[in-house]
């Protein structure tokens, strides 16, 4: 008996924390059930969404999971910076501590950031190039459901099994087994592998969607600037993501079958995983931001009606950024004392980045230069990016000095810099971007006053909390300390940055509340085109039909449904006849494959390797089932496309 | 240019080879380039790995005293020969011919089930001697390197047999050609991996 209650004390974890985890887990997953059940809903949910092959439902429930990541990476941002508001706290212990920065960092990257660009280019990329759907719908919705059960699996490691605790990077020797026994860094290394297949396969679907499926006559140099964005993250994807796997990979052999990469007792290099786990790190930096810069460069010319100016730059700079990025990443451990010739290298060509970045921050300004600038709420977000990621440029421009990053190293300087880049570039432009497309999704226009409450606290509270955290770092304050002595001189910039902390909290309340107020009290959007935009997916009505184009446009130059706009069109050419329209079929086979990567991901965090078998037997049987099936698309008939149509008040 | 537009979806352009005469099959092709290319990347960080941990032994057997030559080159020459085998295979598709194809990608089958055979009989050998995973970080690298190609094998083989049960009851038709034109290229593609375990790997572990 005593063995089962010792195993049950450690696989369920048992602190205040987590049983106020528990408790709400508990409690909204049976609101969750009530409500599925009391309304009858749970045929709809599994017809409507969990099988859903639609790149656009696939987005929303993308989007969804992006904003409950944000929560769920906020609250621990709160609780670091609660802990960290006066010296010798004791709010959190230093276990604790480590475990609450280490899933902040992992949710925020790639459980927030990741989903969130995955949901702007699912919703946004084919109804902006004039396709009907993604290359290959089903992997698409596989990609989904691997993103979402591997979030599952590190979010459950918060009251099962205990959460990983070794920093977002999971460096070895710290995350080896001999320093980190126990599930959690399992939970870490599983959880990021099954996301990232299903990275991979969007990064390939996308880029095969956008090269093979543009409408006729939109050759890539009159494609719209978000999906040249989209593009070059779909080549770093590609190219930086094996790289990610591997680190985990072999960290994953260490810690199961006792491999020796990285423990210098066997003979192996813990710098090995530094520089490949930063091989897919640095470019995973701009796979986050360029989706941003995509995303401002449609806002900006629709808000300033004026085409973008200095297109061909735009594309050569973002492209050039992609390229960059793969000749940087030694600079996240210049003081790995590679000698001075390797850091040299990589500190220039860190600062080389700065050039396209700079080239495209200008153009977005002279696109602004004597437009008629409206200053909607995705506007602005822009407004607040300019200042905030130049200021997180320069900073970046001084961290790549490679002497002078022997003093910022793993200081709070640092902790500011990525903040402001991450947060100011990459949160900014996906609010921006959920902001802008949003009547797009739903067909509801997002109200105003809330949305500005939001913008107004998240800002002023983003700069009280991050600039402070720069004379920290020069102080000396370094970061991942639980907390500090009085002594230091270090009280009140901590304070004011956790008032700042909290003042983003607010924020993101303000936002969540504008939101479901305007899903309360919905204003409709008829038109299909409520900014008065340039791109393709404007001439579409709100939300889009299921089939997007009910005739597949002819395009004739850039920003194609402006050019029509101003030729008076008020709608597509309808005047060819509609042809049946060829879909995929929606398919339960990519939830369930989802389900048995987390069977088999967590009976390999346990090391029970016959739950982890059955696992993978499963996954292969799905693959070669899917295989046998041939039955996997038809046909809209023309008068279903014509009845849903005239819905709309089109022909 | 001759289209079979009877829908606009399944458009049949016999001009191209019967894998490509669909839009979903140039698709479906295209992508499989790019799962290749990210497969390249990851097999490269795997040989990047094996380079570095070549001589940490950690006191362990090293490859010199390990690796047994007419072993790995009979792996080598079986391997090769599959690749050219279901390149003959892919010949016959051209030619429409189902049988000679089914044939050669048996022939293919059956060489790299012999690959496998012999190198987990080469693992097996290893392992007794007492040079396991957890010896060294060498041995770490090169059973992990390897390993993950032989798994890549193993993988391929039970795809192609089922490539080939799809064939032999649907026929040639551009969904089925489409397939095994795919599985041909990630058969050639792990050939050419082999090529550099052979060249990074064996080769320089048994050289002075």
């Amino acid at each position: 008996m005593s063995g089962v209650q010792q195993f049950l004390s450690h696989f369920f974890i048992t602190g205040p924390f987590e049983i106020g985890g528990d408790v709400s887990i508990g409690l909204v997953s049976i609101a969750i059930l009530f409500i599925l059940t009391r309304y009858k809903l749970w045929g709809w949910l599994w017809r409507e969404w969990l099988t859903s092959v639609d790149h656009k439902k696939i987005g929303i429930m993308y989007l969804l999971a992006a904003l409950l990541m944000l929560f769920r990476g906020g609250v621990d941002a709160l609780m670091i910076r609660t802990q960290l508001a006066i010296p010798g706290n004791s709010f959190l212990q230093a276990e604790h501590y480590d475990q609450i920065f280490t899933t902040h960092g992992t949710i925020m990257i790639l459980f927030m950031a990741m989903p969130f660009i995955f949901a702007m280019m699912n919703i946004v990329v084919p109804l902006q190039i004039g396709a009907r759907d993604v290359a290959f719908p089903y992997l698409n919705a596989i990609s989904f459901w691997l993103f979402f059960f591997g979030a599952m699996l590190l979010n459950i490691s918060f009251v099962i099994g205990g959460s990983p605790d070794a920093g977002w990077v999971n460096y070895p020797p710290l995350a080896e087994l001999r320093f980190s026994p126990g599930p959690g860094d399992n939970f870490y290394l599983l959880s990021i592998m099954i996301s990232g297949i299903g990275s991979v396969a969007t990064g390939i679907n996308f880029l095969v969607t956008i090269l093979k499926m543009r409408a006729p006559g939109m050759t890539l140099m009159r494609m719209p600037m978000f999906s040249w964005a989209i593009l070059a993250t779909c080549i770093d994807i590609i190219f930086a993501f094996p790289a990610l796997t591997i680190a985990l990979g072999l960290e994953f052999m260490d810690r199961m079958f006792g491999a020796h990469f990285f423990t210098v007792s066997g003979g192996g290099n813990p710098m090995m995983y530094v520089n490949l786990f930063w091989m897919w790190g640095h470019p995973e930096v701009y796979i986050v931001i360029l989706p941003a810069f995509g995303i401002f460069s449609e806002i900006v010319p629709t808000f300033a009606r004026k085409k973008l100016f200095g297109y061909t730059a735009m594309v050569t700079s973002l492209l050039l950024i992609a390229i960059i990025s793969y000749f940087v990443w030694l600079h996240h451990f210049f003081t790995m004392g590679a000698g001075a010739d390797v850091n040299t290298f990589f500190a220039i060509a860190s600062m080389f980045v700065a050039i396209p970045t700079g080239v495209k921050v200008f153009n977005w300004l002279f696109t602004m230069y004597r437009g008629r600038i409206r200053t909607t709420i995705p506007m602005l977000w822009f407004l607040a990016f300019v200042p905030n990621f130049a200021i997180g440029g320069a900073t970046g421009v001084m961290l790549a000095a490679a002497p002078a990053d022997y003093q910022y190293h793993n200081s709070y300087f640092l902790v500011a810099h990525f903040h402001q880049v991450l947060i100011g570039g990459v949160v900014y432009g996906m609010l921006a971007g959920m902001y802008y497309w949003w009547p797009k999704m739903f067909g509801i226009l997002l109200e105003e006053k809330w949305a500005k409450w939001g913008y107004w606290f998240f800002n002023i509270g983003f700069y009280v909390c991050f600039m402070p955290q720069y004379p920290l770092g020069l102080m000396g304050m370094t970061r991942r300390m639980y907390t500090y002595p009085a002594g230091m001189g270090w009280t009140t910039l901590n304070q004011i940055s956790t008032v700042g902390a909290f003042i983003m909290g607010l924020g993101f309340i303000f936002i969540v509340w504008g939101i479901v107020t305007s899903i309360l009290h919905p204003v409709k959007d008829t038109t299909g085109d409520p900014w008065d935009a340039r791109t393709l997916e404007w001439s579409l009505p709100s939300p889009a039909p299921h089939y997007n184009f009910a005739r597949i446009p002819q395009i004739e130059g850039r920003d194609a449904w402006w050019a029509m706009k101003q030729k008076g069109l008020t709608k597509l050419d309808d005047s060819t006849p509609i042809v049946p329209i060829h879909m995929p079929k929606s398919s339960g086979k990519p939830f369930i494959m989802g389900v048995l990567f987390f069977v088999a991901g967590f009976g390999f965090v346990f090391n029970w390797f016959i739950l982890a078998a059955l696992g993978m037997v499963g996954v292969v049987i799905l693959l070669f089932s899917r295989s046998f099936e041939y039955d996997t698309d038809y046909y809209v008939p023309v008068d279903e496309v014509k009845h849903t149509e005239a819905l709309y008040g089109r022909s | 240019m001759a289209v079979d537009a009877h829908h606009a979806g399944h458009a049949v352009d016999h001009s191209k080879p019967l894998e490509l005469s669909t839009e979903e099959g140039e698709l479906k092709i295209l992508g499989f380039w790019f799962f290749l290319a990210q497969d390249m990347i990851l097999f490269a960080c795997l040989f990047a790995t094996y380079i570095i941990m070549h001589n940490h032994t950690a006191g362990g057997p090293t490859s010199m005293q390990l690796f047994d030559v007419p072993g790995f080159v009979a792996e080598t020459l079986i391997l090769l020969t599959s690749s050219f085998t279901y390149g003959l295979a892919t010949f016959e598709m051209r030619r429409n011919r189902l049988k000679g194809m089914i044939t050669w990608m048996v022939i293919t089958a059956l060489l790299g089930m012999s690959f496998v055979g012999l190198e987990v009989n080469e693992f097996i050998h290893y392992a007794t001697t007492g040079a396991m995973i957890s010896r060294s970080g060498f041995l770490s690298a090169f059973f992990t390197l390897v390993g993950t190609h032989g798994a890549h094998v193993t993988l391929g083989i039970f795809w192609m047999i089922s490539i080939m049960v799809q064939l032999y009851k649907k026929g040639l038709n551009p969904v089925t050609a489409r397939k095994a034109f795919i599985v041909g290229l990630y058969w050639h593609f792990l050939d050419i991996v082999w090529v550099f375990i052979f060249s990074v790997v064996y080769l320089p572990g048994v050289m002075k």
